[in-house]
Formats: C-alpha cells, structure tokens, sequence
C-alpha cells in the first residue's frame, strides 16, 4: 500500500513537471503544425538561466522569472527568424530545430560546463510533509501547486477571454480565422513564446530535483512528445491528461519493471495511437 | 532534362565507380574507414528516402531498423557465435518484421502525425536496447563483434577488404533500390506523393502501396545495420536514438529527396564532415548544428535539387513563354 501511494505521488509529480514543459507545446503543435525539437532544449537553457540567477542573488522566484523571459525572447527570436515561414514543411521544420538544439547543446556546455548542478531550494520548499508512515517532499508538492495554477490560468485565459477565443479560433482553423481579421501571426508569435517560457519555468523548476546537466535537453524531448501525441495536439485537457499517463506510467514502470520502462511508456502510446491516430482529444 | 539527369549518364556512372573502387591503396586508413562509415549511411539514407522522398512521408523513427539489424547481430555474434550466413538474415527478418509491425501503426496516419508516430515508435526501440539490460547490455552497448568469415583469402578484420566487403553491399542495395524505383511499384509511390487521392480514384491501393515501401525501407535499414554491426564491432543506444534518426532524415534532405545518389551524397558529406571538423575542433555540434540550418535556408532541395533546378531555368528564359510557371514548361 505505501509503495503504491508513493509511487502514484511520484508519478503525479512528475506528471505536472511534464505538464509545465508540454502544455505549450501542445498549443504550438496545433495552432503552427510545428515540429519543434528545440522544445528540450528552452527546458535546458531554462534551467541554467535559472541557476546563474540564483548563484548570483540568491533568489529563487527570480530565477524562475529571469529564465522564462530568457528564453520566451530566445523562442520568439527563432520562430521570428526561421520557422514562421516553414509552414506545412515538416522535413524543413525537423532539421531548422534540430540544428537550433544542437546549438543550444554546444552552447550551454561552452558557458556552463560539462559538470551536473543542483538548483539550491528555498528552506520553505525543502522538507517533507509526514503523514502516518509516509512522507511526501514539499518541493514535489510544491510542483504540483505550480502545474495546478498554470492550468487553472491556461484554462481561464482560453475559455473566458477574448484572446482565449482567438487562440482557440486559430487552432481550429486558421484560414478562416485571419479571415474573420484574427492577427494569425500576432497569435502564433504569443503561443511560441508562452510555450517556450512554459518549458524555461519546467526546466527551473526541475532543476531542484532533478537537476540541470548536459543531455537533460535530449532526455526529456521525447517526454514531452508522448504527452503531446497522447493528449492530442492542440488540446489543454490532452495535455493534462497525457501528461498525468505519461507520469504515472513511467514511474510505474520504472518501478515495476526496470528492464522494461521505456518500452512500458510507449507501448502504450502506440497502443493509443493505434486505435486513436490524432490522440485522446486531438481533432484533425 | 538529359542535361539535369548528367549523374545518371553511363559515362558518370563508370566515373564515380571507378572513384569508388580506386582509393583504398591511395588513401590513409582513417580515412578508408570514414569512406566505409559513410557507404553504409549511405545505404540507410537511401533506404529511408524510398518512404521520404519518393512516397512522401516523413519518418522520424528510421533509425531503429538500423539498430535492429545491427542489434540482432551483436547478441547473434557474441552470445551465439553465429557467422555471416546466419546474422544477415536474420538481421534483415527482424528489421523487416518490425516495420512491417509499425507500419500498421503508422501508416494510419500522415504528416505531422506521421512524424510523430515514428518516432514515439522509435523510441520503443531504443528503450529497449537502453533498459533491457540482460539482452542488449544497455548503454554499455555490445562490444568484440567479431568481422565476418567469408571463407575468402582476404580476412575482413582489415580495412581495405571490409572497404570492398561494404561497397558491394552498398552496390548491391543501390541496384536492388533503383529497380525498385523505376519499377511501376515505385512509380506509384511517386503518383502517393504527389497526389494520394488521384492514385485512389484511378484504381490503386494507396495503402498497400504505402505499407509495402515503408517495409522495404525497413528492411534495407537493417542491411545497413548488419553492416554497420561488423564495421564498428560496437552496437550501443546511440545508433538508434532519436538524434541519428534526425541525421539520417539531414542526409537526404543535403543530397537530394526522391532521388538515390542524392541521399549517398548526402551521407558521404554528413559522415566526413563531423569525423574531419571534429579532428580540429570540439566544437563540431554548433558546425552541425549551422549545416541543418544552412542546408533548409539555402538548399531545401537539395544539393541534386539545386543543380536539376539549374538548367530548367536557363530554358524557361528560352523559351521564355510568358504568363506561364515554370513548373508546367
């Protein structure tokens, strides 16, 4: 019983984190069709914003705000300059960002090194909360409330206002929509960067648990892909909900079956896959 | 159009075979096993143009055909000891088997989906070969793959004859390969690219067109992974992970979609720049990472496709019909 309510809190935890770095992502892959493989690596560059921040004044909220403007700049900078105009390219889109995360790679290992960090938590969020024999880490908890409120602020900007109706009109059908006179471009620029700054927050944050290192970039794309690709494209309720699975099952598996865990994750997502080709809640 | 096609004359045919067949006496070994390396990147980038470029369909996911068939010869050779006649096979069985798996699961879908699919179905693969330790050895990988017996006079462990050993195969494929594409089959898969539901209305089956290229495909990726196997004699995660899918997917894009020489050239190029550029510096990854850039801003065709592009331009001005794109001259 208390392997199987850690384990489900651990994967829960992990599963916000996932919903941090793979909610815009949704957005994006819905609105511009793109493919961006640059998505780790604004969740890397996030991370050691984050950490330069923090050597230097020691503020955690800081960190988290310095990175997300970081990289929202450095995301509309790119889809500014290069994406915007590889629209239904998909060949084109892979490369143009994998290139870009390749840069990023080589470019964090130039400023930063080679060496793992650990970005230092705030005692507040240090600890644990103990309840009977189990104890439950205040940071994870502390993740939890994070993801929860990003959600909560996603759900209400896109249902209940007016530049909610535009995003959700754009996904939908994005001729028609600058048809009607939406700013398509204005809109896609502002999904890009919040998706971005949403994966900068998703790498500070995990840089308090987990950690920032090299590679963290490359590990974690395929993550937020799955989530994606479950959840359906496009969708804020897929990207909840996948980002949950998706947590869930790679803890369980892990925990269940190491020799297996990777293949515990996707299996199950081509099994969706298969009987659902656009995910739980993606439309064509 | 004949002046476009020069690389398919007979005359340029003898040229770069003899180019290909002339260096391993003139060249260093580092160099013959650059030039052996790419041969066999060669053969997977052709393989996966033949679902990219010629049917369209973007595949992120190629990668794990060429694991499987370098896979299914590590544990083969080293834990079964079983020679040539035997790994290549099956090698080639278990590439073709899977993909013929995956391709139910993909060819559901098209587009981004495609490209998503593939690759989360890519990603099953390299978790296996990365957590099932007992099998694979994880990221230790399988090392002491020993270079297959012939029964030839010229023993394989050196470099020159392993050179010829993979230019055969590679020759072999680039035959077999350009059969294919200029069969009726392959055809068709040209008629799904460019309009699916054309090729429906006059009668074909899409799909089955599709799943039958997207096999083959599978299967001379795994060639290229049996090869590669013995080449290397080291098999680890990293020759299935996303980021070599990605490289792959660069190499045809460089040389040239919907053709083969385009994704050889393609290979050649990739292969010796990131062994020659990293000789001089650490700092390879952001060289890499401008060429992915550069190749989409300046060449989104290719290197093939921007020499093709060449001449028809100089005629369009000829004949310089106007009103008229320059696609229908």
């Amino acid at each position: 019983m208390e392997f199987w309510i850690t384990q489900t809190f651990n994967g829960i935890s992990f599963g916000a984190l996932l919903f941090l770095l793979a909610g815009g992502l949704s957005l994006i892959f819905g609105m511009m069709r793109i493919v961006n493989m640059t998505h780790g690596s604004y969740y890397l560059l996030g991370g050691y914003v984050g950490l330069t921040v923090i050597w230097r004044t020691g503020h955690f909220a800081l960190a988290i705000l310095a990175g997300a403007l970081a990289i929202a700049i450095i995301g509309v900078a790119e889809w500014n300059a290069f994406l915007k105009r590889l629209g239904g390219q998909e060949l084109g889109q892979v490369l143009t960002t994998m290139g870009f995360a390749l840069i990023f790679q080589d470019l964090a290992l130039i400023i930063w090194g080679g060496d793992p960090y650990t970005i230092p938590v705030p005692t507040a969020l240090s600890g644990a909360y103990r309840i009977g024999e189990l104890y439950f880490p205040v940071y994870r908890v502390f993740i939890i409330a994070v993801a929860a409120v990003v959600a909560l602020i996603l759900w209400l900007v896109l249902e209940r206002t007016r530049v909610g109706a535009t995003i959700r009109a754009t996904v939908d059908d994005p001729e028609m929509a600058r048809g009607v006179g939406i700013n398509v471009h204005g809109i896609s620029m502002v999904v890009f960067a919040l998706g971005a700054l949403l994966a900068a927050v998703a790498g500070v944050v995990a840089g308090g648990f987990v950690g920032v290192y090299p590679g963290a970039d490359f590990e974690i794309l395929p993550y937020a892909f799955v989530v994606v690709i479950v959840g359906g494209m496009g969708s804020l309720k897929g990207a909840l909900i996948g980002s949950l699975l998706v947590g869930l099952l790679d803890n369980f598996g892990k925990a269940l079956f190491p020799e297996l865990s990777y293949f515990t994750l996707f299996a199950p997502m081509a099994a969706i896959l298969a009987v659902r080709p656009t995910g739980l809640y993606g439309r064509t | 159009m004949r002046l476009a096609r020069f690389y398919e004359q007979p005359l340029m045919a003898i040229i770069v075979f003899l180019l290909l067949i002339a260096p391993p006496p003139f060249v260093s070994s580092f160099l013959l096993t650059l030039l052996t390396q790419a041969l066999i990147y060669a053969i997977l980038a052709m393989s996966l143009d033949i679902i990219l470029g010629y049917t369209g369909l973007a595949s992120l996911g190629h990668a794990a055909y060429f694991g499987l068939g370098a896979y299914s010869v590590g544990i083969l050779a080293t834990r079964y000891g079983a020679g040539f006649g035997v790994a290549l096979p099956v090698g080639i069985l278990v590439a073709v088997l899977v993909a013929a798996i995956f391709g139910l699961v993909a060819l559901r879908a098209t587009g981004v989906y495609f490209l998503m699919i593939t690759l989360a179905l890519g990603m099953v693969v390299w978790g296996l070969a990365h957590r099932w330790v007992t099998m694979t050895q994880g990221d230790n990988g399988i090392s002491a793959i020993p270079r297959p017996d012939l029964g030839l006079p010229w023993s394989l462990t050196f470099s020159i004859p392993f050179y010829y050993f993979t230019l055969a195969g590679f020759l072999i494929a680039f035959s077999i390969l350009r059969m294919i594409v200029r069969s009726p089959f392959g055809q068709t898969l040209v008629g799904i690219r460019e309009s699916e539901s054309r090729m429906r209305t006059l009668g074909y089956h899409v799909w089955l067109h599709k799943y039958i290229g997207f096999v083959i495909a599978g299967g001379f990726g795994g060639f290229a992974g049996v090869l590669w196997a013995y080449y290397n004699g080291f098999v680890s995660p990293v020759d299935l992970q996303l980021a070599t899918s990605v490289e792959v997917l660069l190499m045809v894009a460089l040389g040239g979609r919907g053709t083969l020489v385009g994704p050889a050239l393609g290979a050649g190029i990739i292969v010796l720049l990131k062994n020659l550029v990293s000789v001089y510096t650490h700092r390879w990854l952001l060289i890499l990472g401008a060429v992915y850039i550069l190749t989409i801003v300046y060449a989104p065709e290719g290197i093939l496709g921007a020499i093709k592009r060449r001449p028809k331009e100089m005629k369009t001005k000829a004949i310089g019909v106007p009103g008229l794109p320059e696609e229908e001259i």
